[in-house]
Protein backbone atom coordinates (compact mmCIF):
# COMPACT_ATOMS: atom_id res chain seq x y z
CA UNK A 1 0.00 0.00 0.00
CA UNK A 2 2.74 2.43 1.03
CA UNK A 3 4.65 1.31 -1.99
CA UNK A 4 1.70 2.20 -4.19
CA UNK A 5 1.44 5.73 -2.76
CA UNK A 6 5.16 6.22 -3.19
CA UNK A 7 5.07 5.22 -6.84
CA UNK A 8 2.06 7.44 -7.38
CA UNK A 9 3.89 10.43 -5.98
CA UNK A 10 6.96 9.54 -7.97
CA UNK A 11 4.87 9.27 -11.12
CA UNK A 12 3.30 12.64 -10.42
CA UNK A 13 6.79 14.14 -10.67
CA UNK A 14 8.36 11.89 -13.31
CA UNK A 15 5.56 11.33 -15.80
CA UNK A 16 5.44 14.95 -17.09
CA UNK A 17 9.20 14.93 -17.65
CA UNK A 18 8.73 13.02 -20.90
CA UNK A 19 7.47 16.28 -22.44
CA UNK A 20 10.27 18.58 -23.52
CA UNK A 21 8.17 21.73 -23.22
CA UNK A 22 7.38 20.92 -19.60
CA UNK A 23 10.97 20.20 -18.59
CA UNK A 24 11.85 23.50 -20.19
CA UNK A 25 9.06 25.32 -18.36
CA UNK A 26 10.20 23.85 -15.04
CA UNK A 27 13.80 24.94 -15.26
CA UNK A 28 12.98 28.32 -16.75
CA UNK A 29 10.54 29.12 -13.97
CA UNK A 30 13.00 27.81 -11.37
CA UNK A 31 15.65 30.16 -12.79
CA UNK A 32 13.22 33.09 -12.77
CA UNK A 33 12.27 32.14 -9.21
CA UNK A 34 15.94 32.30 -8.21
CA UNK A 35 16.52 35.73 -9.78
CA UNK A 36 13.31 37.21 -8.35
CA UNK A 37 14.01 35.79 -4.88
CA UNK A 38 17.49 37.31 -4.71
CA UNK A 39 16.25 40.72 -5.79
CA UNK A 40 13.15 40.55 -3.60
CA UNK A 41 15.33 40.68 -0.47
CA UNK A 42 16.58 44.11 -1.52
CA UNK A 43 13.21 45.33 -2.76
CA UNK A 44 11.38 44.45 0.46
CA UNK A 45 14.10 46.00 2.63
CA UNK A 46 14.22 49.15 0.51
CA UNK A 47 10.42 49.41 0.45
CA UNK A 48 10.24 49.49 -3.32
CA UNK A 49 7.33 47.07 -3.84
CA UNK A 50 5.19 49.77 -5.43
CA UNK A 51 8.09 50.74 -7.67
CA UNK A 52 8.30 47.11 -8.86
CA UNK A 53 4.58 47.13 -9.59
CA UNK A 54 5.00 50.36 -11.55
CA UNK A 55 7.87 49.03 -13.69
CA UNK A 56 6.05 45.79 -14.45
CA UNK A 57 3.04 47.66 -15.84
CA UNK A 58 5.14 50.24 -17.64
CA UNK A 59 6.91 47.63 -19.79
CA UNK A 60 3.78 46.86 -21.86
CA UNK A 61 4.22 49.56 -24.53
CA UNK A 62 7.87 48.51 -24.78
CA UNK A 63 6.92 44.94 -25.57
CA UNK A 64 4.51 46.06 -28.30
CA UNK A 65 6.96 48.52 -29.84
CA UNK A 66 9.71 45.89 -29.79
CA UNK A 67 7.54 43.40 -31.66
CA UNK A 68 6.52 46.04 -34.18
CA UNK A 69 10.17 46.97 -34.77
CA UNK A 70 11.18 43.32 -34.81
CA UNK A 71 13.77 43.65 -32.02
CA UNK A 72 13.98 41.43 -28.90
CA UNK A 73 11.07 42.20 -26.57
CA UNK A 74 13.45 42.40 -23.61
CA UNK A 75 15.10 45.53 -25.00
CA UNK A 76 11.82 47.38 -25.51
CA UNK A 77 10.51 46.27 -22.13
CA UNK A 78 13.67 47.35 -20.32
CA UNK A 79 13.74 50.78 -21.96
CA UNK A 80 10.12 51.52 -21.10
CA UNK A 81 10.36 50.04 -17.60
CA UNK A 82 13.46 52.02 -16.80
CA UNK A 83 12.06 55.10 -18.52
CA UNK A 84 9.04 54.99 -16.24
CA UNK A 85 11.26 55.08 -13.15
CA UNK A 86 13.21 58.02 -14.53
CA UNK A 87 9.91 59.81 -15.19
CA UNK A 88 8.77 59.03 -11.64
CA UNK A 89 12.03 60.35 -10.18
CA UNK A 90 11.88 63.53 -12.28
CA UNK A 91 8.24 64.34 -11.50
CA UNK A 92 8.71 63.64 -7.81
CA UNK A 93 11.67 65.97 -7.40
CA UNK A 94 10.18 68.76 -9.53
CA UNK A 95 6.62 68.93 -8.28
CA UNK A 96 5.01 69.02 -4.86
CA UNK A 97 3.29 65.66 -5.40
CA UNK A 98 3.89 62.74 -3.07
CA UNK A 99 5.66 59.68 -4.42
CA UNK A 100 2.72 57.26 -4.37
CA UNK A 101 0.60 59.66 -6.43
CA UNK A 102 3.40 60.09 -8.96
CA UNK A 103 3.93 56.33 -9.25
CA UNK A 104 0.19 55.78 -9.70
CA UNK A 105 -0.04 58.38 -12.47
CA UNK A 106 3.05 57.29 -14.40
CA UNK A 107 2.56 53.54 -14.45
CA UNK A 108 -1.12 53.64 -15.38
CA UNK A 109 -0.23 56.14 -18.10
CA UNK A 110 2.41 53.82 -19.54
CA UNK A 111 0.15 50.79 -19.20
CA UNK A 112 -2.79 52.52 -20.92
CA UNK A 113 -0.50 53.62 -23.73
CA UNK A 114 0.54 49.99 -24.13
CA UNK A 115 -3.10 48.90 -24.32
CA UNK A 116 -3.81 51.45 -27.03
CA UNK A 117 -0.76 50.29 -28.99
CA UNK A 118 -1.55 46.61 -28.66
CA UNK A 119 -5.04 47.10 -30.05
CA UNK A 120 -3.87 49.35 -32.90
CA UNK A 121 -0.58 47.89 -34.13
CA UNK A 122 -1.18 44.67 -36.00
CA UNK A 123 0.95 41.96 -34.38
CA UNK A 124 0.66 38.44 -33.11
CA UNK A 125 1.09 39.54 -29.49
CA UNK A 126 -1.32 37.84 -27.17
CA UNK A 127 -2.22 40.42 -24.53
CA UNK A 128 -3.31 37.62 -22.24
CA UNK A 129 0.23 36.18 -22.31
CA UNK A 130 1.81 39.52 -21.43
CA UNK A 131 -0.61 40.01 -18.57
CA UNK A 132 -0.48 36.52 -17.11
CA UNK A 133 2.62 34.82 -18.54
CA UNK A 134 2.95 31.76 -20.72
CA UNK A 135 5.90 29.71 -19.55
CA UNK A 136 4.46 26.44 -20.93
CA UNK A 137 4.52 27.90 -24.42
CA UNK A 138 7.76 29.88 -24.12
CA UNK A 139 9.85 30.03 -27.30
CA UNK A 140 13.58 29.35 -27.53
CA UNK A 141 14.30 32.99 -28.30
CA UNK A 142 12.33 34.15 -25.29
CA UNK A 143 14.23 31.71 -23.07
CA UNK A 144 17.53 33.22 -24.23
CA UNK A 145 16.27 36.72 -23.42
CA UNK A 146 15.09 35.57 -20.00
CA UNK A 147 18.44 33.93 -19.30
CA UNK A 148 20.46 36.98 -20.35
CA UNK A 149 18.35 39.42 -18.32
CA UNK A 150 18.45 37.09 -15.31
CA UNK A 151 22.18 36.42 -15.49
CA UNK A 152 23.03 40.12 -15.74
CA UNK A 153 20.90 40.74 -12.64
CA UNK A 154 22.56 37.96 -10.67
CA UNK A 155 26.09 39.07 -11.60
CA UNK A 156 25.42 42.73 -10.80
CA UNK A 157 23.92 41.84 -7.41
CA UNK A 158 26.74 39.41 -6.62
CA UNK A 159 29.36 42.09 -7.31
CA UNK A 160 27.54 45.04 -5.69
CA UNK A 161 25.64 43.26 -2.94
CA UNK A 162 27.30 45.03 -0.02
CA UNK A 163 26.84 48.48 -1.49
CA UNK A 164 23.23 47.75 -2.39
CA UNK A 165 22.56 46.52 1.13
CA UNK A 166 24.17 49.64 2.59
CA UNK A 167 22.07 51.72 0.20
CA UNK A 168 18.90 50.04 1.49
CA UNK A 169 19.95 50.33 5.13
CA UNK A 170 21.59 53.74 5.45
CA UNK A 171 21.96 55.82 2.27
CA UNK A 172 23.11 58.80 4.36
CA UNK A 173 26.11 56.88 5.65
CA UNK A 174 26.88 55.76 2.10
CA UNK A 175 26.95 59.43 1.10
CA UNK A 176 29.02 60.38 4.15
CA UNK A 177 31.76 57.95 3.18
CA UNK A 178 31.87 59.34 -0.34
CA UNK A 179 30.05 56.57 -2.19
CA UNK A 180 27.93 57.42 -5.21
CA UNK A 181 24.36 56.85 -3.97
CA UNK A 182 22.86 58.14 -7.22
CA UNK A 183 24.68 55.31 -8.98
CA UNK A 184 23.39 52.77 -6.43
CA UNK A 185 19.85 54.06 -6.94
CA UNK A 186 20.04 53.52 -10.69
CA UNK A 187 21.84 50.19 -10.31
CA UNK A 188 19.03 48.83 -8.14
CA UNK A 189 16.38 50.26 -10.48
CA UNK A 190 18.09 48.72 -13.52
CA UNK A 191 18.30 45.24 -12.04
CA UNK A 192 14.69 45.59 -10.89
CA UNK A 193 13.63 46.39 -14.47
CA UNK A 194 15.81 43.55 -15.80
CA UNK A 195 14.29 41.06 -13.36
CA UNK A 196 10.80 42.05 -14.40
CA UNK A 197 11.79 41.53 -18.02
CA UNK A 198 13.14 38.10 -17.10
CA UNK A 199 9.95 37.15 -15.26
CA UNK A 200 7.58 38.50 -17.89
CA UNK A 201 7.11 35.15 -19.67
CA UNK A 202 6.74 33.13 -16.48
CA UNK A 203 4.46 35.14 -14.26
CA UNK A 204 3.19 37.93 -16.48
CA UNK A 205 3.18 41.58 -15.53
CA UNK A 206 0.27 41.33 -13.11
CA UNK A 207 1.77 38.61 -10.94
CA UNK A 208 5.48 39.40 -11.23
CA UNK A 209 5.23 41.76 -8.28
CA UNK A 210 4.36 38.79 -6.09
CA UNK A 211 7.56 37.01 -7.08
CA UNK A 212 9.45 40.22 -6.28
CA UNK A 213 7.95 40.84 -2.85
CA UNK A 214 6.67 37.60 -1.33
CA UNK A 215 9.90 35.52 -1.17
CA UNK A 216 11.81 38.37 0.49
CA UNK A 217 8.96 38.90 2.93
CA UNK A 218 8.96 35.21 3.88
CA UNK A 219 12.72 35.41 4.51
CA UNK A 220 12.29 38.63 6.50
CA UNK A 221 9.67 37.04 8.76
CA UNK A 222 11.82 33.97 9.41
CA UNK A 223 15.23 35.51 9.99
CA UNK A 224 16.99 38.64 11.12
CA UNK A 225 20.25 38.00 9.27
CA UNK A 226 20.44 39.01 5.65
CA UNK A 227 22.26 35.85 4.50
CA UNK A 228 19.59 33.54 6.00
CA UNK A 229 16.85 35.78 4.68
CA UNK A 230 18.34 35.37 1.20
CA UNK A 231 18.58 31.58 1.48
CA UNK A 232 15.01 31.21 2.77
CA UNK A 233 13.75 33.54 0.08
CA UNK A 234 15.47 31.57 -2.70
CA UNK A 235 14.32 28.18 -1.40
CA UNK A 236 10.68 29.18 -0.98
CA UNK A 237 10.64 30.84 -4.38
CA UNK A 238 12.18 27.92 -6.29
CA UNK A 239 9.91 25.39 -4.54
CA UNK A 240 6.86 27.45 -5.48
CA UNK A 241 8.00 27.86 -9.08
CA UNK A 242 8.74 24.17 -9.67
CA UNK A 243 5.70 22.81 -7.82
CA UNK A 244 3.51 25.50 -9.34
CA UNK A 245 4.50 24.46 -12.85
CA UNK A 246 3.73 20.80 -12.03
CA UNK A 247 0.34 21.68 -10.57
CA UNK A 248 -0.44 23.85 -13.56
CA UNK A 249 0.24 20.86 -15.84
CA UNK A 250 -1.64 18.25 -13.79
CA UNK A 251 -4.70 20.37 -13.01
CA UNK A 252 -4.59 22.30 -16.29
CA UNK A 253 -4.62 25.68 -14.56
CA UNK A 254 -2.66 28.93 -15.00
CA UNK A 255 1.08 28.49 -14.33
CA UNK A 256 1.73 31.99 -13.02
CA UNK A 257 -1.39 31.68 -10.88
CA UNK A 258 -0.30 28.35 -9.36
CA UNK A 259 3.17 29.66 -8.56
CA UNK A 260 1.84 32.76 -6.82
CA UNK A 261 -0.85 30.84 -4.91
CA UNK A 262 1.88 28.52 -3.56
CA UNK A 263 4.13 31.45 -2.67
CA UNK A 264 1.26 33.14 -0.89
CA UNK A 265 0.49 29.95 1.04
CA UNK A 266 4.12 29.76 2.18
CA UNK A 267 3.88 33.40 3.23
CA UNK A 268 0.74 32.74 5.29
CA UNK A 269 2.46 29.80 6.99
CA UNK A 270 5.52 31.95 7.76
CA UNK A 271 3.35 34.79 9.00
CA UNK A 272 1.50 32.57 11.46
CA UNK A 273 4.19 30.13 12.56
CA UNK A 274 7.46 32.10 12.30
CA UNK A 275 9.39 31.25 15.48
CA UNK A 276 10.20 34.84 16.42
CA UNK A 277 8.02 37.24 14.44
CA UNK A 278 5.01 34.96 13.81
CA UNK A 279 1.53 35.99 14.88
CA UNK A 280 1.15 32.86 17.01
CA UNK A 281 4.32 33.41 19.03
CA UNK A 282 3.56 37.08 19.51
CA UNK A 283 0.06 36.30 20.77
CA UNK A 284 1.45 33.74 23.19
CA UNK A 285 4.07 36.21 24.36
CA UNK A 286 1.43 38.88 24.90
CA UNK A 287 -0.71 36.45 26.87
CA UNK A 288 2.14 35.28 29.08
CA UNK A 289 3.09 38.89 29.73
CA UNK A 290 -0.48 39.62 30.75
CA UNK A 291 -0.52 36.61 33.04
CA UNK A 292 2.77 37.79 34.49
CA UNK A 293 1.37 41.27 35.11
CA UNK A 294 -1.74 39.82 36.77
CA UNK A 295 0.48 37.74 39.04
CA UNK A 296 2.36 40.86 40.03
CA UNK A 297 -0.86 42.71 40.81
CA UNK A 298 -2.00 39.89 43.08
CA UNK A 299 1.28 40.01 44.97
CA UNK B 1 47.92 70.11 1.17
CA UNK B 2 49.80 67.80 3.55
CA UNK B 3 48.89 69.71 6.66
CA UNK B 4 45.23 69.34 5.85
CA UNK B 5 45.49 65.56 5.91
CA UNK B 6 47.50 65.25 9.10
CA UNK B 7 45.72 67.82 11.28
CA UNK B 8 42.05 67.81 12.08
CA UNK B 9 40.07 70.02 9.70
CA UNK B 10 37.78 72.88 10.65
CA UNK B 11 34.34 73.50 9.15
CA UNK B 12 33.40 76.84 7.68
CA UNK B 13 29.82 77.65 6.78
CA UNK B 14 29.65 80.63 4.48
CA UNK B 15 26.39 82.55 3.97
CA UNK B 16 24.34 79.37 3.68
CA UNK B 17 20.64 79.33 2.77
CA UNK B 18 18.50 76.27 2.24
CA UNK B 19 15.05 76.23 0.66
CA UNK B 20 13.04 73.03 0.52
CA UNK B 21 10.78 71.84 -2.31
CA UNK B 22 7.72 73.29 -0.62
CA UNK B 23 9.38 76.72 -0.90
CA UNK B 24 9.96 76.85 2.85
CA UNK B 25 13.11 78.71 3.79
CA UNK B 26 14.65 76.44 6.40
CA UNK B 27 17.90 78.32 6.93
CA UNK B 28 19.05 81.74 5.76
CA UNK B 29 22.43 83.51 5.54
CA UNK B 30 24.06 81.20 8.06
CA UNK B 31 27.77 81.78 8.59
CA UNK B 32 29.82 80.13 11.31
CA UNK B 33 33.01 78.20 11.96
CA UNK B 34 33.56 74.96 13.79
CA UNK B 35 37.11 75.22 15.09
CA UNK B 36 39.49 72.35 14.35
CA UNK B 37 39.98 70.05 17.33
CA UNK B 38 37.05 71.41 19.33
CA UNK B 39 33.82 69.99 20.63
CA UNK B 40 31.18 72.34 19.33
CA UNK B 41 27.49 72.22 20.18
CA UNK B 42 24.83 73.18 17.69
CA UNK B 43 21.88 74.33 19.76
CA UNK B 44 18.43 75.49 18.75
CA UNK B 45 14.76 74.64 19.29
CA UNK B 46 12.85 72.23 17.02
CA UNK B 47 12.31 73.70 13.56
CA UNK B 48 15.21 76.14 14.00
CA UNK B 49 17.08 74.77 10.97
CA UNK B 50 19.45 72.83 13.21
CA UNK B 51 19.12 69.58 11.32
CA UNK B 52 19.08 71.47 8.02
CA UNK B 53 22.48 72.99 8.84
CA UNK B 54 23.65 69.63 10.08
CA UNK B 55 22.56 67.87 6.91
CA UNK B 56 24.14 70.58 4.75
CA UNK B 57 27.47 70.11 6.51
CA UNK B 58 27.20 66.35 5.90
CA UNK B 59 26.40 67.00 2.25
CA UNK B 60 23.00 65.29 2.44
CA UNK B 61 21.22 68.25 0.88
CA UNK B 62 22.38 70.96 -1.46
CA UNK B 63 22.02 74.58 -0.34
CA UNK B 64 20.32 77.16 -2.52
CA UNK B 65 23.01 79.68 -1.62
CA UNK B 66 26.43 79.71 0.06
CA UNK B 67 28.82 76.87 0.72
CA UNK B 68 30.35 74.62 3.33
CA UNK B 69 34.09 73.90 3.45
CA UNK B 70 35.75 71.21 5.52
CA UNK B 71 39.46 71.79 6.04
CA UNK B 72 39.25 74.18 3.10
CA UNK B 73 37.75 71.54 0.78
CA UNK B 74 34.21 71.07 -0.51
CA UNK B 75 32.22 68.51 1.52
CA UNK B 76 32.25 65.96 -1.34
CA UNK B 77 36.05 65.95 -1.34
CA UNK B 78 36.16 65.60 2.44
CA UNK B 79 33.77 62.63 2.22
CA UNK B 80 35.99 60.91 -0.34
CA UNK B 81 38.93 61.36 2.09
CA UNK B 82 36.88 59.57 4.78
CA UNK B 83 37.02 62.66 7.00
CA UNK B 84 33.29 62.86 7.67
CA UNK B 85 31.87 60.39 10.20
CA UNK B 86 28.23 60.64 11.13
CA UNK B 87 26.24 59.25 14.04
CA UNK B 88 22.55 59.39 13.09
CA UNK B 89 19.55 60.07 15.29
CA UNK B 90 17.92 56.90 16.58
CA UNK B 91 14.69 57.44 14.66
CA UNK B 92 16.54 57.68 11.34
CA UNK B 93 17.58 54.04 11.58
CA UNK B 94 15.48 51.02 10.54
CA UNK B 95 16.08 48.89 13.64
CA UNK B 96 14.33 45.89 12.07
CA UNK B 97 16.92 45.70 9.31
CA UNK B 98 18.54 42.24 9.25
CA UNK B 99 22.12 43.28 10.08
CA UNK B 100 24.27 42.59 13.12
CA UNK B 101 26.19 45.15 15.16
CA UNK B 102 29.41 43.86 13.61
CA UNK B 103 27.99 44.37 10.08
CA UNK B 104 27.03 47.94 10.90
CA UNK B 105 30.45 48.83 12.31
CA UNK B 106 32.10 47.21 9.26
CA UNK B 107 30.10 49.62 7.07
CA UNK B 108 32.34 52.34 8.49
CA UNK B 109 35.23 50.73 6.60
CA UNK B 110 33.56 50.43 3.16
CA UNK B 111 35.16 53.65 1.93
CA UNK B 112 38.62 52.11 2.35
CA UNK B 113 37.82 48.84 0.59
CA UNK B 114 37.87 47.91 -3.09
CA UNK B 115 34.63 47.79 -5.09
CA UNK B 116 33.74 44.31 -3.84
CA UNK B 117 34.02 45.54 -0.22
CA UNK B 118 36.04 42.58 0.99
CA UNK B 119 37.40 43.47 4.43
CA UNK B 120 41.14 43.26 5.01
CA UNK B 121 42.76 42.10 8.24
CA UNK B 122 43.19 45.77 9.14
CA UNK B 123 39.49 46.46 8.58
CA UNK B 124 38.53 43.60 10.88
CA UNK B 125 41.02 44.67 13.53
CA UNK B 126 39.76 48.27 13.50
CA UNK B 127 36.14 47.10 13.75
CA UNK B 128 36.98 44.95 16.78
CA UNK B 129 38.98 47.77 18.40
CA UNK B 130 36.14 50.21 17.86
CA UNK B 131 33.62 47.79 19.36
CA UNK B 132 35.98 47.27 22.28
CA UNK B 133 36.34 50.99 22.82
CA UNK B 134 32.61 51.58 23.21
CA UNK B 135 32.20 48.37 25.22
CA UNK B 136 30.09 46.60 22.62
CA UNK B 137 32.31 43.61 21.73
CA UNK B 138 30.10 41.07 23.44
CA UNK B 139 27.02 42.32 21.58
CA UNK B 140 28.61 42.24 18.14
CA UNK B 141 26.52 39.30 16.87
CA UNK B 142 23.22 40.82 17.98
CA UNK B 143 20.73 42.06 15.42
CA UNK B 144 20.65 45.84 15.89
CA UNK B 145 17.04 45.87 17.05
CA UNK B 146 17.95 43.65 20.01
CA UNK B 147 19.90 46.43 21.72
CA UNK B 148 18.93 48.96 24.37
CA UNK B 149 18.81 52.65 23.51
CA UNK B 150 22.30 53.28 24.84
CA UNK B 151 23.77 50.22 23.13
CA UNK B 152 22.27 51.32 19.82
CA UNK B 153 23.98 54.69 20.16
CA UNK B 154 27.29 53.03 21.02
CA UNK B 155 27.06 50.70 18.01
CA UNK B 156 26.82 53.67 15.67
CA UNK B 157 29.57 55.50 17.56
CA UNK B 158 31.74 52.44 16.94
CA UNK B 159 31.02 52.76 13.24
CA UNK B 160 32.24 56.37 13.30
CA UNK B 161 35.39 55.24 15.17
CA UNK B 162 36.04 52.45 12.66
CA UNK B 163 35.78 54.99 9.87
CA UNK B 164 38.61 56.98 11.49
CA UNK B 165 36.88 60.21 10.48
CA UNK B 166 38.68 63.38 11.50
CA UNK B 167 35.34 65.15 11.77
CA UNK B 168 32.59 63.47 13.75
CA UNK B 169 29.04 64.77 13.68
CA UNK B 170 26.55 63.49 16.23
CA UNK B 171 22.83 64.16 15.81
CA UNK B 172 21.02 64.26 19.18
CA UNK B 173 23.38 61.71 20.78
CA UNK B 174 21.67 61.88 24.19
CA UNK B 175 18.09 61.33 23.05
CA UNK B 176 16.73 58.17 24.68
CA UNK B 177 19.88 57.15 26.54
CA UNK B 178 20.37 56.78 30.28
CA UNK B 179 22.63 58.96 32.40
CA UNK B 180 25.37 56.34 32.47
CA UNK B 181 25.53 56.10 28.68
CA UNK B 182 25.40 59.87 28.38
CA UNK B 183 28.46 60.16 30.59
CA UNK B 184 30.20 57.43 28.65
CA UNK B 185 29.54 59.19 25.33
CA UNK B 186 30.77 62.49 26.74
CA UNK B 187 33.97 60.86 28.02
CA UNK B 188 34.55 59.31 24.62
CA UNK B 189 34.03 62.66 22.88
CA UNK B 190 36.57 64.29 25.20
CA UNK B 191 39.08 61.52 24.43
CA UNK B 192 38.47 61.94 20.72
CA UNK B 193 39.06 65.67 21.01
CA UNK B 194 42.39 64.96 22.73
CA UNK B 195 43.25 62.74 19.77
CA UNK B 196 42.64 65.71 17.49
CA UNK B 197 39.16 65.10 16.12
CA UNK B 198 36.77 67.91 15.33
CA UNK B 199 33.39 67.15 16.88
CA UNK B 200 30.03 68.78 16.20
CA UNK B 201 27.04 67.81 18.35
CA UNK B 202 23.50 68.83 17.46
CA UNK B 203 21.48 68.82 20.66
CA UNK B 204 18.73 70.50 22.57
CA UNK B 205 20.06 69.18 25.85
CA UNK B 206 21.15 72.54 27.23
CA UNK B 207 22.21 71.17 30.61
CA UNK B 208 25.01 69.01 29.27
CA UNK B 209 26.33 71.48 26.70
CA UNK B 210 28.06 73.73 29.19
CA UNK B 211 29.78 70.77 30.86
CA UNK B 212 31.78 69.48 27.88
CA UNK B 213 31.40 71.67 24.78
CA UNK B 214 34.23 74.13 24.15
CA UNK B 215 32.19 76.17 21.74
CA UNK B 216 28.52 76.67 21.03
CA UNK B 217 26.60 77.78 17.97
CA UNK B 218 23.10 79.04 18.76
CA UNK B 219 20.65 79.07 15.92
CA UNK B 220 17.07 79.80 15.06
CA UNK B 221 16.53 80.32 11.37
CA UNK B 222 20.03 81.74 11.12
CA UNK B 223 23.12 81.83 13.36
CA UNK B 224 22.31 83.98 16.39
CA UNK B 225 25.54 83.55 18.33
CA UNK B 226 28.68 81.52 18.03
CA UNK B 227 31.85 81.27 20.08
CA UNK B 228 33.29 79.95 23.34
CA UNK B 229 30.51 78.33 25.35
CA UNK B 230 30.92 80.54 28.45
CA UNK B 231 30.52 83.63 26.28
CA UNK B 232 27.66 82.42 24.08
CA UNK B 233 25.60 80.95 26.90
CA UNK B 234 24.24 84.25 28.14
CA UNK B 235 20.69 84.71 29.30
CA UNK B 236 20.17 87.21 26.52
CA UNK B 237 21.37 84.82 23.76
CA UNK B 238 19.32 81.91 25.06
CA UNK B 239 16.29 84.16 25.33
CA UNK B 240 16.83 85.16 21.71
CA UNK B 241 17.28 81.55 20.52
CA UNK B 242 14.45 79.99 22.43
CA UNK B 243 12.44 83.22 22.62
CA UNK B 244 9.04 82.57 24.10
CA UNK B 245 9.75 78.89 24.58
CA UNK B 246 9.85 77.62 28.13
CA UNK B 247 13.48 76.86 28.90
CA UNK B 248 14.00 75.61 32.42
CA UNK B 249 16.37 77.46 34.69
CA UNK B 250 18.18 80.00 32.54
CA UNK B 251 20.00 81.12 35.64
CA UNK B 252 21.25 77.66 36.44
CA UNK B 253 22.49 77.18 32.89
CA UNK B 254 24.33 80.44 32.63
CA UNK B 255 25.63 80.20 36.19
CA UNK B 256 23.99 83.37 37.35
Amino acid sequence: MNYLIATNILNWFVEPLQYGFLVQAIWVSAFVGLVCAVLSCYITLKGWSLMGDAISHAVVPGVVVAYAMNIPFAIGAFIFGFGATVAIGYIKSNTRLKEDAVIGIVFTGFFAFGLVLVTKIPSNIDLFHILFGNVLGISGQDIIQTLIAGMITLVVILLRRKDLLLFCFDPNHAKAIGLNTQMMYYTLLSVLALTIVAALQTAGIILVISMLVTPGSIGYLLSDRFDYMLIISVISSIISCVLGTYISYHLDVSTGGSIVVLLTLLFVLAMIFAPKYGILVQQLRKRSNQAFDEEKIKI
Amino acid sequence: MMSATTQSPNITVDNLSVTYNNAKLALYNASCTVEAGSITALVGPNGSGKSTLFRSIMGFLSPSQGRVLVGGFPVKKAQKQQWMAYVPQADEVDWNFPVSVFDVVMMGRYGYMNLLRIPSAKDKRLVMESLERVGMSEFRHRQIGELSGGQKKRAFLARALAQEGKVILLDEPFAGVDVKTEKRIIDLMIQLREEGHTILVATHDLMSVSTFCDRTILLNGTILASGVTEETFTEENLEMTFGGLPVANFGELTGR
